[in-house]
């Protein structure tokens, strides 16, 4: 177990740049997620720390120490595939044992070994059976247990859930936090999933065109979204563009919101999540830093919550309200949107 | 089922009938004639053993029925090795030429084995390769090669590629992670191939005939020769003893070669 950094990597296939300058640490026993569109480079860099690939520039370390002359055989990392990759010939246990036949370790303690990380996934029992006589989710657990069973320094996940349907995936979220926690191994996990992301890391990175736009922990990230790229692919966030005087941005039309601190004269984009918004009769006597005056172009109701599309001035604004007894407004209705100076988050554009 | 539906399933029983009637009839006739003691194909059968043990004592028929068994085993190694190889290689790797590499394999395949078989010996006759057990191995290999390509190709295109890199990343080195994963997932298709390798080999005839040496041929010749000088019930003995061997080889094959699907 070990902490793991890259220092400006940059990668490039041919013509393409896939990874641009990324500089991030993962601490030791932390559990990271790398989340980002697709294309947006977060695969190739876990390629690079598992030592498939190498850096154009830049270098990778392990354990405060650069790993460029080790290749993926030499690195001792753990990984898990976004297919699982059991090999077909072998049975539960050779699976898993590999690593530890590669390594030369003696038969009574391969089984020993093998037996605990059948524990820790929790597929007792299943030693002698072939991969295709698995479901999904034992062969996800396999892949897990054949990676961690070598004790490696990082465990790098590659999309692992995303084979699997909804419910056994939310399953498996809790267990894979519960087996690295277990474990404490570093952890770096490729998702595009932002709700995976979100609750099963401790600190996540996001990635869009080879460039890690921001790094933080899933609630700074979430409350504190540093462009509007990272606002609307963590969550969702309404977005409105002005001009900045002071702590005021003047919108188009006459409109004007307060922010929660001075801003640099000139065009400014803000960001509000749907639910920190609060939907309102006009002539109400709630008051907020920031309301707008919209009419409500769509209801979606889902029992527990309501979901508002908002017309204002031609733009959409969502908004996500709770079902707390309050009159829910219909299609048509002119309304207020409120929200808090707080919750309105300047961000590049 | 309607009746026209009925027709045609009749017609379609009538037409595999026939297919089948004329496919194995020949053998199943060659075969019957093997054990019957009338030279001439009198009927009924009258059993006899008689031309198999005169096949035991015919010297030159069963040198060159050795010299086929050898040559044959003897090009199934090289060709399913280099062509299992091969098939790798074009797997793994982009590179230029690949493409075409892999188009010009087709064409032995469709050209007449009389016109290889010529050209192989004016060839061989021109460089000094010359003719014999050496030269009947570089061309049966060259025609086996193809075959092997193709079905090992077939074999590999359902491999992941993530297997290896999951071996890899497990610390095995490229020669472990060949062993250990590539191969026994070939492994099938490479049996296959190594089978039709085998076939090819031990049936060819044009290739044979042309590079055989006075004093060194192959079975096939050797069967074409004597029927040339006068027909003998020990030919039906030998041919029914190839016949069995052959379909031996294919029952083996489609144990492990499922036409078109992967097992």
């Amino acid at each position: 177990m070990a902490e793991v950094a890259a220092e400006r990597v940059s990668k490039s296939f041919g013509d393409v740049q896939a990874l641009n300058g990324v500089s991030m640490a993962f601490a030791d026993g932390g559990f990271y997620a790398l989340l980002g569109p697709s294309g947006c480079g977060k695969t190739t860099l876990l390629r690079l720390v598992a030592g498939f690939d190498f850096p154009t520039r830049g270098r990778i370390l392990i354990a405060g120490a650069p790993v460029d002359e080790l290749s993926v055989e030499k690195r001792d990392v753990g990984m898990v595939f976004q297919n699982y990759a059991l090999f077909p010939n072998m049975s539960v246990e050779a699976n898993i044992g590999f690593g530890l036949e590669v390594r030369g370790i003696p038969k009574s303690e391969r089984r020993r070994r093998i037996g605990e990380a059948l524990d820790l996934v929790k597929l007792g029992g299943l030693e002698n059976r072939r991969p295709h006589e698995l479901s999904g989710g034992q062969r996800q657990r396999v892949a897990l247990a054949r990676a961690i069973v070598i004790r490696p320094r990082v465990l790098l996940l590659d999309e692992p859930l995303s084979a699997l349907d909804k419910a056994l995936r939310v399953e498996m979220q809790i267990e894979l936090r519960r087996i690295q926690r277990e474990v404490g191994i570093t952890t770096i996990f490729v998702t595009h999933d932002q709700e995976e992301a979100l609750t099963l890391s401790d600190r996540m990175g996001i990635l869009r065109d080879g460039v890690l736009v921001q790094e933080g922990s899933p609630d700074d990230i979430y409350e504190n979204p540093k462009s509007a790229f990272a606002a609307t692919f963590l969550g969702d966030a309404n977005l409105f563009a002005g001009t900045a005087d002071n702590s005021t941005v003047l919108l188009h039309g006459g409109d004007s919101l307060s922010v929660p601190r001075a801003l640099k004269a000139g065009p400014a984009t803000l960001a509000v999540r749907p639910e920190k918004m609060r939907v309102l009769e006009q002539g109400g006597d709630e008051v907020q830093a920031n309301t707008l005056r919209a009419t409500v172009s769509q209801r979606i109701f889902a029992g527990s919550s309501v979901t508002y599309i908002l017309d204002w001035r031609g733009t959409a604004i969502k908004v996500f309200a709770q079902n707390d007894g309050s009159r829910i407004a219909e299609p048509g209705a002119r309304v207020v949107v409120a929200w808090d100076r707080e919750h309105t988050i300047p961000v590049t554009p | 089922m309607s009746r026209r539906d009925r027709r045609f399933g009749n017609a379609g029983r009538i037409y595999l009938g026939l297919v089948l009637f004329f496919l194995y009839t020949p053998i199943f006739v060659m075969a019957a004639m093997s054990f019957n003691a009338s030279p001439f194909y009198r009927l009924p059968v009258e059993w006899t053993t008689s031309w198999y043990v005169e096949l035991a004592s015919n010297q030159v028929l069963i040198s060159a029925g050795i010299n086929s068994l050898a040559i044959a085993v003897v090009t199934t190694v090289i060709a399913t090795v280099l062509g299992t190889g091969a098939a790798v290689v074009f797997f793994r790797h982009r590179f230029p030429g690949r493409r075409v590499l892999q188009i010009l394999l087709l064409p032995p395949v469709a050209i007449p084995w009389l016109i290889i078989g010529t050209s192989m010996l004016v060839f061989f006759f021109w460089t000094g390769v010359g003719r014999g057990f050496h030269a009947m191995v570089l061309g049966h290999v060259a025609l086996a090669l193809p075959y092997v390509v193709i079905v090992v190709s077939a074999r590999l295109a359902a491999f992941d590629i993530q297997l290896e890199e999951a071996a890899r990343s497990l610390g095995a080195g490229p020669w472990r992670v060949f062993f250990k994963v590539t191969l026994p997932f070939i492994a099938p298709g490479a049996i296959a191939a190594a089978l039709f390798a085998f076939a090819i080999s031990f049936d060819q005839f044009v290739i044979s005939y042309f590079l055989a040496v006075p004093g060194f041929s192959t079975l096939p010749v050797e069967i074409y020769t004597s029927i040339r000088k006068g027909f003998t019930p020990e030919i039906n003995a030998v041919s029914t003893i190839v016949i069995a061997i052959s379909m031996l080889l294919l029952l083996v094959v489609a144990r492990f070669y499922k036409f078109g699907s992967i097992r």
